[in-house]
C-alpha cells in the first residue's frame, strides 16, 4: 500500500511540475497576475508530493519491504537502520528521486523566500524550475522508478554495495546533490532574466545568495567524496582525476567563477551577459555531472548501473534544457547592455582575471575528461588521459589564480594603482617567500615548496585584507575595534574562504611529500617508514553485524616511544560475497599514518603503509571555505529581499 | 564589435553544446550496437604479430625492441604500467607471483618520468625482466592501449595471444593466465 501511495505521489508530482512549467510562464508573458500567483502554490505542492514519494521509499526500506524491487536489490534485513535509510539514495533510481526532491526544494525555497521578488521574475524563475523538474520527474517515473514492485518478492534483500556502507559516503550524496541542484536557482534566474530581457544590480543581488548556498554545499560535497575515497578506497590518495570526480569539480570551478562575476553585476552592472552564460553553464555542467556518468559512456571506478536507453532519454532531456537555454541566450543576450566600463587594474579587473583563469582550468579539465571519448569517436583511437595531463595543465593556471586571489580584495573598485596595493601586501609576500625558500631548502622538492609558498601567500593575504580594513597597527585601538565590528560579514566570509583555499593548498603540497611502501610481514616483524617503526603484532578474526573481518594489529613507534596502535582490516560481506578493505588512519593533525591490510600469504600479511604529511588539511581547508561561504551568506545585505524591504521601510517613513 | 560577429559569438556556446551532444549521442548509439564499450574492447592485435617498436631502457635496465621479445622464443607477458596509476600498485603483488612462477615479464613504463618510475619500482617491487620507457606513448598507441595497467601475452613465435586491460589479480592469474601460459609452453 505504502509503495503505491509513493508511486501515486510521484505521478502527481509530475503533473504538478508540468502545470508549474506552463501556468506561471504564460502568466508572466500575458501579464496575468492570477496565473503568476499560481507559481508558489504549485512549487510547494510539487515539493509536498515528492517529499511524500521519498518518504514512502524510505518507509519501504526501513520496514524491509522486499516486494519493492529497489529495496530488494539494495537493502538487506541484517543491515543497520541508518544504512537502510541512506541506502535509498545509494543506487541509481533512489538517487534520481533524491535529485528531483532537492530540485523541488529549490522551487519551494524560491516560493517561500522570494516574496520580495518582482512578481513576473518570481513567476518565471519558478516556471523554469518547474520545467526542469517536469523533465527529470518524467525520466524518473518512466525509466528509473524506485517504487516499482517485484513479484514474487524475495525472502531477503541482496544487500547494499559494501563500499557504500560507510558513514562518510552515506551523507555524501545529499550534500553533493544539494550543491549540484542548488545551481538550478541561478540557472532559473538567468533564463528568467533572458525572458524578461533585463539584468540589473538587483538581479545580481538576488542571484548571489543562492549561488553562494549551492557553492558551499558543493564544496562540502566534493570534500566529503574526496575524504571518503581517501579512507575507504584505501588507495592512499585523495583525488584521482577520475571522470566522476572531475564531473563534480567542473561545476565547482565554473560556480566559483559565477560567484565572483555576480559581484561585478551587483556592484558595477557589468559582465551581465557573461554572468548569465556562467549561470547556464554551471547548471549544465552539474546536469552532465549527475547524469552523463550514469549513461555508462565514461569509464570510471564509480559506476552506476548502465542502460543505453536511459542514456538516450537523459541526452534528450539535456539537449532540451541546455540547448534550449543556450538558444534563448543566443537570441536574447544581445539585448543586454553593459552600464559600466572598467580599467584592467581594479577590483572588477581582478575578478575578470579570476573568471578567465577559473574558466580556463574548467576548460582543460573538461577537455581531459572528454578527450578519450572524442578521440575514440573521431580518430577511432583508444587512449587514456591520466594525472600527468591534469597536473601539467592545471598547476600553471592555478599559480596566477592564487596570486590574484590575495591581490584582488585589496584593490579598490573602478580604478586602482597596482603599486599601492602591492605595498599593502608586502609582509604577506615576505612570509610567502621565506616559507617557500625554507621549504625548498628543507625538503628539496620544488613543487611542494611552491605549494607551501602559495598557501602562505593566500592565508597571509587574507589576513592582510582584514588588517588593511581594520587599520590594525596604524590607528588607535578604539578605531580598530570600531572598524573591526563594522566590517560586514561578507568581508569576513571572503577572507575566511580565501584562507581556506590556502589551507587546502598546504594540504595538497604536504600530500605530495607522502611516502609509502608495500611489505609482507609475519606477526612480530617490523619495518621502518617515514621515520616511524611499524610492527605487526597479530592477525585475528572478528565478527560484525553483516560481515566477518580479518584484523591486523599494528604498533607504530618512533625512537622507542609508542605513538599509536591501529587496526586495519578486511571485511568479507556475507550476502554480497565481496571483500572491502577497512583502512586504519591515525592522525595528529599534521600527518596521517595510514595502513591497509592486503592478502595473506604463507602466514605473512601484505600491508600497505603510508605517511601522509598535512593530509587532513585538505578537507579541513574545504570545510573552512564552506564556512567562509556560509559567513558571507549570513551577511544581512545578502538576505533575499533585504533591499526591497529596506526600500519599503523608507517609503513607510521608518528609514534607518 | 559589429552586430554580426557579436551575434555569432553568442551562438558559440550553443554550437559547442550541440557538437558535444551529437558526439555523446553517436557514442550512445555505438554502445547500444555493441561497437563501443567504455570498459575495453577485445584487442585487434589478438592472433597478430607483435607491433614493431624499439624503446629506451629504464636505468639500470636496458631498453628493448619487439625483436628482442620474439628472439627470446618463450611465452612472455608485456605489462604497461605507470607510477601515477593506482591499479598498478594493486596489481604489483600479482606480478611478483607470476614472476616467481617463472614467466618473464617485460615492463613498459607509460608516460612516466624516469625517477618517478624508479621510486615506484623501489616501493612496489620490481618483477620485470627488463623495463623500457614509452614516455611519448607512441608504442602504446600501436598496441591500442586502453589505459594502464594493461598486459599482453606473446607466444613463442611473437604472436599476441591475450590482452587484459586493467589490473591483474591472483584470481585472473589462476583462472585464465596460468592455463594459457601452460598451453603455450
Amino acid at each position: 500500500m505504502i509503495p503505491e501511495l509513493g508511486h501515486f505521489a510521484l505521478a502527481l508530482a509530475v503533473v504538478i511540475a508540468g502545470a508549474q512549467a506552463v501556468l506561471p510562464l504564460l502568466g508572466a508573458q500575458w501579464r496575468d497576475a492570477r496565473l503568476m500567483q499560481t507559481a508558489p502554490a504549485l512549487a510547494i505542492g510539487q515539493l509536498i508530493a515528492l517529499a511524500t514519494a521519498y518518504g514512502c521509499l524510505v518507509w519501504s526500506a526501513v520496514v524491509d519491504d522486499f516486494s519493492v524491487a529497489n529495496v530488494a536489490e539494495n537493502s538487506n534485513s541484517l543491515m543497520p537502520l541508518v544504512y537502510k535509510i541512506t541506502g535509498t539514495w545509494g543506487n541509481h533510481e533512489g538517487s534520481v528521486l533524491l535529485w528531483c526532491l532537492i530540485l523541488a526544494l529549490c522551487g519551494g525555497a524560491v516560493a517561500a523566500f522570494g516574496r520580495a521578488l518582482p512578481s513576473s521574475l518570481r513567476a518565471r524563475v519558478i516556471g523554469v524550475l518547474g520545467f526542469t523538474s517536469a523533465g527529470f520527474l518524467l525520466f524518473t517515473l518512466t525509466t528509473s522508478n524506485p517504487l516499482q514492485r517485484v513479484w514474487p518478492p524475495p525472502l531477503d534483500g541482496r544487500d547494499m554495495n559494501p563500499l557504500l556502507q560507510d558513514p562518510g559516503l552515506a551523507f555524501h550524496p545529499p550534500v553533493l546533490y544539494s550543491g549540484y541542484v542548488g545551481f538550478a536557482i541561478p540557472f532559473a534566474f538567468a533564463v528568467a532574466a533572458l525572458l524578461e530581457g533585463r539584468v540589473d544590480a538587483a538581479w545580481g543581488r538576488w542571484v548571489r545568495p543562492w549561488t553562494l548556498a549551492a557553492w558551499c554545499l558543493l564544496t562540502g560535497g566534493i570534500a566529503l567524496g574526496s575524504w571518503w575515497a581517501y579512507y575507504e578506497l584505501g588507495w592512499g590518495g585523495f583525488w584521482f582525476w577520475d571522470p566522476v570526480e572531475n564531473a563534480s569539480l567542473l561545476p565547482w570551478l565554473s560556480g566559483t567563477a559565477l560567484l565572483h562575476s555576480a559581484i561585478v553585476v551587483e556592484k558595477r552592472e557589468a559582465l551581465k551577459i557573461w554572468t548569465i552564460l556562467l549561470a547556464i553553464g554551471t547548471f549544465s555542467l552539474s546536469l552532465c555531472g549527475t547524469f552523463l556518468v550514469r549513461s555508462g559512456i565514461l569509464n570510471s571506478v564509480h559506476s552506476f548501473a548502465n542502460d543505453p536507453t536511459r542514456g538516450v532519454f537523459i541526452l534528450a532531456l539535456l539537449a532540451i534544457v541546455i540547448g534550449g537555454s543556450l538558444l534563448l541566450f543566443a537570441l536574447r543576450a544581445p539585448v543586454m547592455t553593459a552600464a559600466g566600463i572598467f580599467a584592467p587594474i581594479s577590483r572588477e579587473g581582478a575578478l575578470v582575471l579570476n573568471n578567465i583563469l577559473l574558466c580556463s582550468i574548467c576548460a582543460v579539465v573538461l577537455t581531459g575528461t572528454t578527450y578519450p571519448l572524442f578521440a575514440e569517436l573521431v580518430f577511432g583511437a583508444k587512449l587514456s588521459v591520466g594525472p600527468p595531463y591534469f597536473q601539467s595543465t592545471v598547476f600553471p593556471l592555478a599559480i596566477p589564480l592564487f596570486a590574484a586571489m590575495s591581490l584582488g580584495p585589496v584593490l579598490p573598485w573602478k580604478r586602482a594603482e597596482l603599486w599601492p596595493a602591492l605595498l599593502k601586501l608586502w609582509w604577506a609576500a615576505l612570509i610567502a617567500t621565506l616559507i617557500g625558500i625554507a621549504a625548498a631548502l628543507g625538503l628539496h622538492a620544488g613543487l611542494a615548496a611552491l605549494g607551501f609558498a602559495a598557501s602562505a601567500w593566500l592565508i597571509a593575504g587574507a589576513l592582510a585584507e582584514l588588517v588593511e580594513r581594520t587599520r590594525l597597527f596604524r590607528a588607535p585601538f578604539a578605531t580598530v575595534r570600531a572598524r573591526f565590528g563594522a566590517q560586514p560579514l561578507s568581508v569576513w566570509g571572503s577572507a575566511v574562504a580565501h584562507a581556506g583555499m590556502g589551507v587546502t593548498v598546504a594540504g595538497i603540497a604536504g600530500m605530495s611529500l607522502a611516502v609509502s611502501t608495500i611489505v609482507a610481514l609475519h606477526p612480530g616483524q617490523n619495518v621502518a617508514l617515514g621515520g616511524y617503526d611499524w610492527t605487526l603484532l597479530a592477525l585475528r578474526d572478528e565478527q560484525g553485524p553483516n560481515y566477518t573481518s580479518r584484523v591486523a594489529d599494528i604498533r607504530v613507534s618512533r625512537g622507542g616511544d609508542e605513538i599509536a596502535t591501529f587496526h586495519p582490516s578486511r571485511r568479507m560481506f556475507t550476502v554480497q560475497k565481496t571483500t572491502v578493505t577497512d583502512t586504519a588512519i591515525q592522525t595528529n593533525g599534521l600527518r596521517d599514518l595510514y595502513a591497509v591490510l592486503g592478502e595473506e600469504r604463507d602466514g605473512a600479511a601484505v600491508l600497505r603503509l603510508h605517511v601522509n604529511p598535512l593530509a587532513p588539511w585538505i578537507w579541513f581547508g574545504a570545510l573552512v571555505m564552506a564556512v567562509g561561504g556560509a559567513l558571507s551568506l549570513a551577511d544581512r545585505r545578502q538576505r533575499i529581499g533585504a533591499p526591497a524591504r529596506r526600500a519599503a521601510a523608507i517609503r513607510a517613513g521608518m528609514a534607518p | 564589435m559589429t552586430a554580426l560577429p557579436r551575434r555569432a559569438l553568442l551562438l558559440a556556446p550553443l554550437g559547442a553544446a550541440a557538437i558535444g551532444g551529437t558526439g555523446f549521442w553517436l557514442l550512445l548509439n555505438r554502445m547500444s550496437e555493441g561497437s563501443y564499450d567504455p570498459h575495453g574492447v577485445p584487442s585487434m592485435l589478438i592472433g597478430k604479430p607483435l607491433p614493431t617498436f624499439s624503446l629506451p631502457g629504464q636505468p639500470p635496465s636496458q631498453g628493448f625492441s619487439s625483436a628482442d621479445i620474439v628472439a627470446a622464443r618463450r611465452p612472455t607477458l608485456i605489462n604497461f604500467f605507470a607510477s601515477w596509476c593506482i591499479p598498478c600498485v594493486q596489481e604489483a603483488p600479482a606480478l611478483v607471483l607470476l614472476k616467481r612462477q617463472g614467466t618473464p615479464i617485460w615492463g613498459i613504463a607509460y608516460k612516466d618520468k624516469s625517477d618517478a618510475t624508479a621510486e615506484f619500482l623501489q616501493q612496489n617491487g620490481d618483477p620485470y625482466t627488463r623495463i623500457a620507457r614509452d614516455e611519448p606513448g607512441n608504442t602504446a598507441i600501436d598496441f591500442g592501449l586502453y589505459g594502464v595497467p594493461e598486459s599482453y601475452v606473446i607466444d613463442k613465435s611473437g604472436i599476441v595471444r591475450w590482452r587484459w586491460a586493467g589490473g591483474l589479480s591472483e584470481d585472473i592469474l589462476h583462472q585464465s593466465l596460468a592455463p594459457l601460459l601452460q598451453s603455450l609452453a
